[in-house]
């Protein structure tokens, strides 16, 4: 009797090609909606999560002001650190493999008529350490010109194909902004960061080289800090506040004017982020859902008066309420799951292309699929249910005679 | 137990009315359709039931049929108070017990004679294998082995009605209520239709209540009944009056 009835249900969806195709397409979207954005979303967390895994969970960045992000946040400046901040905490505090004070500034890199925009980070041979970065060629820089401040740069692999090509870089001369400087060295390409930045855009020179040559004052606008395995970087982080707070001279019960953040917090808001994100528009998806579910709802009440004599023949000759009450339930249910199906293929295609064109991985969630689906399925019983069981208290009589 | 019952059964009419009553509407607008009225009929008769518009007739058919149920009085089949039904037990009653034939045919469109001529089986939860043979020998009966396949679109009116006959005997019905079946057809399939339905009567031993306007087709009846505003005006079998 069942399957009677699913078949009956096929052939009346495919009497009507165009309209059922029109029907379920909220549905299609919905879910199609749902499938993209929950994988999307699930791929960008696994991305960030690894990114953040890559530089190691026990790296802690110390930067000046208060950045606090989420509601409730605040946002204020505090005053850069020197060199001797970074000295101190490498000097001060135990349990730490490297220490890497970082300035940064924006600026023309320049090798004979190629002329490239990129940003230089001064900083020591530790920064290579904390973020886990290997060189592809040449040296890192020695004692002697960190101290100096010498004119030798390292080159990030993008920086290096805009200005040389397929060429050698080594021991050339490229010009940042005014200053000569010599490569000694290029860097592995890492791709894009999990923000979406060219990790790779970037010119390494020694830190003093940067303040004293290109910048021209002695500020460090960061410093990372990476504890050795096994330490609490919990420990390590209250260990900085206090030094940094009696350097900086803040009384007590004032609010810090930096901020240390480890990259498990990283990680928390980065993923709070995205699921953020991915519920409101899971959100917005259920919506369309539920419009879908009315487009149904609608087509099946115009079906049963459409189909108002055939249902007074069934019942003359010896339905049930149930059987009628079933017939359109399952054409409502089969109809939705269809939609629901389609929107689950279309949602993995988009999926996939979303995740290569974000450049996230692909990460297949077979519960979504599943609730999805059933959630199609539901949305079919739900909304066929009053327009079959209208048609199934039809009287069999006025049916009949239904023109 | 089982001898008792069928006992019982037996001592009944197949069909009987104790004075029922039907009324269309409430209040001021109610509108009797039919006024207390006493009828029996028996197994293997054939009943024709006339009478202008408006006389009760199709009420009747419709009571008969356990598609409606009396505002007063009482309707037995086959010893059953079919008022005293839910409308899911009355569907059981025409699923199991009865044919319909209406003046429109009533065929589903769209969907083959075969196919039409199956569904009645179908809500008996028959096998499809056994509805296919079940409805190709209603088809043979009716003269349509050939045309299985055909649409009612694709069929005159005479095989439609045809088709609308074999879906009605392929249950093996008790009784076959046959509602004008010959109104929108021309004299000679009207004829055709008739001497089938006779056909159908006498060599089965279906019960047949015809539903008509006119003469000519009452005449292939038994019996006559002529309803008259509500009651039943003359009942007569075989020309005499009961």
């Amino acid at each position: 009797m069942l399957k009677e009835t699913i078949l009956l249900a096929f052939r009346e969806i495919r009497r009507n090609l165009m309209r059922s195709s029109l029907t379920i397409l909220g549905i299609v979207i919905g879910v199609a909606a749902v499938i993209t954005m929950v994988t999307v979303g699930k791929g960008a967390t696994a991305q960030v999560t690894s990114d953040i895994a890559k530089l190691g969970t026990n790296l802690l960045q110390i930067r000046p002001g208060q950045h606090r992000y989420g509601p409730g946040g605040i946002q204020s400046a505090g005053a850069m650190f020197k060199a001797d901040d970074a000295e101190a905490i490498a000097r001060e505090i135990s349990g730490l493999v490297a220490v890497a004070p970082t300035a940064s500034q924006t600026l023309q890199a320049i090798y004979g008529n190629e002329n490239w925009s990129t940003s230089a980070i001064g900083s020591t041979p530790d920064y290579l350490h904390v973020r886990n970065w290997q060189l592809e060629s040449g040296r890192r820089f020695t004692d002697s010109e960190l101290r100096g401040g010498k004119a030798v740069c390292i080159l990030g692999s993008t920086v290096r194909k805009a200005l040389f090509g397929g060429q050698n870089p080594l021991g050339n001369m490229i010009r940042l902004q005014k200053l000569s400087c010599q490569v000694i060295g290029v860097l592995e390409s890492k791709g894009q960061s999990s923000f979406g930045t060219d990790q790779d855009d970037v010119v390494l020179i020694p830190l003093r080289t940067l303040q004293r040559r290109i910048a021209g004052n002695l500020d460090v606008s960061r410093i990372y800090v990476s504890a050795e395995d096994g330490v609490s970087t919990q420990k390590v982080e209250q260990d900085i506040e206090r030094l940094m707070r009696e350097r900086r001279r803040i009384a007590v019960g004032k609010e810090d004017d930096f901020h240390v953040r480890d990259m498990q917090e990283l990680v928390s808001t980065m993923t709070g982020t995205t699921r953020v994100l991915t519920g409101l528009l899971g959100a917005v998806a259920a919506v369309s859902l539920l419009v879908g579910g009315i487009g149904i709802m609608n087509i099946m009440l115009v079906s049963v008066t459409e189909r108002t004599r055939e249902i007074g023949i069934r019942l003359a000759i010896g339905a049930q309420e149930r059987d009628v009450l079933m017939q359109f339930l399952v054409e409502a249910v089969v109809l939705s799951s269809f939609g629901g199906l389609i929107g689950i293929i279309l949602g993995i295609t988009a999926a996939a292309i979303g995740a290569h064109v974000l450049n996230v991985p692909f990460v297949f969630d077979a519960g979504i699929v599943t609730v999805a689906f059933l959630f199609s399925a539901a949305v079919g019983v739900i909304f066929g249910f009053f327009p079959a069981r209208k048609a199934g208290q039809l009287d069999p009589i006025e049916a009949l005679r239904h023109e | 137990m089982k001898t008792n019952f069928s006992m019982k059964i037996s001592e009944h009419s197949l069909m009987e009315f104790k004075g029922v009553t039907k009324v269309y509407g409430t209040g001021s607008a109610a509108m009797p359709a039919l006024k207390g009225i006493d009828l029996r009929i028996g197994r293997g008769e054939f009943v024709a039931v006339m009478g202008p518009s408006g006389s009760g007739k199709s009420t009747c058919m419709n009571l008969l049929g356990c598609l409606d149920t009396p505002s007063k009085g009482i309707y037995l089949f086959e010893g059953v108070d079919v008022g005293k039904l839910s409308r899911d037990r009355r569907a059981l009653l025409r699923r199991h017990y009865l044919g319909f034939v209406f003046q429109g045919f009533n065929l589903l469109n769209r969907t083959s004679a075969l196919e039409n001529v199956e569904l009645p089986l179908v809500y008996r939860g028959i096998a499809a294998h056994e509805r296919r043979e079940s409805a190709l020998r209603a088809l043979d009966a009716v003269g349509l082995k050939q045309w299985g396949t055909h649409t009612p679109g694709e069929l005159s009116g005479g095989q439609q009605q045809r088709v609308a006959i074999a879906r009605a005997i392929v249950t093996d019905p008790k009784v076959l209520l046959a509602d004008e079946p010959t109104g929108n057809l021309d004299s000679a399939r009207s004829r055709e239709i008739m001497e089938m339905l006779s056909a159908f009567n006498r060599e089965y031993g279906i019960t047949i209540v015809l539903v008509t306007h006119d003469a000519d087709m009452a005449a292939y009846a038994k019996r006559i009944i002529r309803f008259l505003d509500g009651i039943i005006d003359t009942d007569e079998e075989n020309g005499k009056m009961i």
